[in-house]
């Protein structure tokens, strides 16, 4: 089952991307793994080597967040935005902008999950200010670390799973 | 005419005749999408042989593939994690391997 649950990405229209996935997990946990700081900073980490020293969440409507990660170089990154619209444990709608973006303007992010015999599909549409913006999300390397091995990647979660 | 070269390479007169077009007015539109870097040209005494030009198109598709996996990076940490979360009393016989998963 597990083997099952990868992501899909799709350039959907001209300003939105769309990813979407599978977790074994009800989704009252999926949703505590996106909005509790304790545990978004452990998965919420992009490629290997980097922490999140700053997770700060006021989940309510207008309430905003704030993320910054670093890596073993001292790089920092960081990124925030305000929520939306909240609907425990379902939906979530919230704006984006990273600290020295390399896009113009702000995105939103909608959150979407939904539960089925207990496993939980999630689907997160980003909707950029325009289609330049949306480009130049998928060009940059995030951060290449991208390249991570998935030998790499492999010895990371034997790690974590003992 | 892309859809139609999508299947492979097509001579201007095959790729004219779906839309009952004029040899001039297809070659009009082949340049377009050459233009565009879509499409590239090959004359072969009279036949101009089209075919796709998958650079561009193979480009974007390489764009979404590392966004794709910046995001499993991110979801198979996430499965860990939910694994963690998930109380041994409630998990119902594991019907999935805990070990993680070689390469």
């Amino acid at each position: 089952m597990n083997a099952t649950n990868t992501v899909t990405v799709t350039a959907s229209g001209e300003r939105e991307l769309v990813i979407a996935r599978s977790f074994n997990a009800p989704r009252s946990l999926v949703w505590d793994a996106h909005t509790k700081p304790d545990l978004i900073r452990r998965w919420l980490l992009g490629p290997e080597g980097w922490t999140m020293p700053v997770c700060e969440v006021d989940l309510r409507v207008g309430g905003s967040y704030r993320y910054l990660w670093r890596n073993t170089k001292g790089h920092e990154m960081g990124m925030g935005g305000v929520y939306r619209e909240i609907k425990a444990p379902e939906r979530i709608v919230q704006t984006e902008k990273f600290d020295e973006s390399w896009y113009p303007g702000e995105a939103v992010g909608t959150l979407v999950l939904t539960e089925r015999g207990g496993v939980t599909h999630l689907k997160q549409t980003m909707l950029y200010e325009s289609r330049d913006a949306r480009d130049a999300v998928l060009r940059s390397p995030m951060e290449s670390g991208l390249s991570v091995g998935y030998d790499r990647l492999d010895a990371l979660l034997a790690s974590m799973a003992r | 005419m892309l859809r139609s070269l999508a299947g492979g390479e097509r001579n201007l007169s095959e790729l004219a005749r779906p839309f009952n077009m004029s040899f001039p007015a297809a070659s009009k539109h082949v340049r377009m999408l050459e233009r565009a870097r879509l499409v590239r040209r090959r004359v072969v005494g009279r036949t101009h042989i089209c075919r796709i030009e998958g650079r561009p198109l193979a480009r974007a598709n390489r764009w979404l593939e590392q966004y794709r996996r910046f995001w499993e990076t991110n979801y198979r940490r996430l499965d860990v994690l939910l694994e963690e979360l998930q109380p041994e009393s409630q998990s119902t016989p594991r019907s999935r391997n805990q070990e993680p998963r070689k390469s």
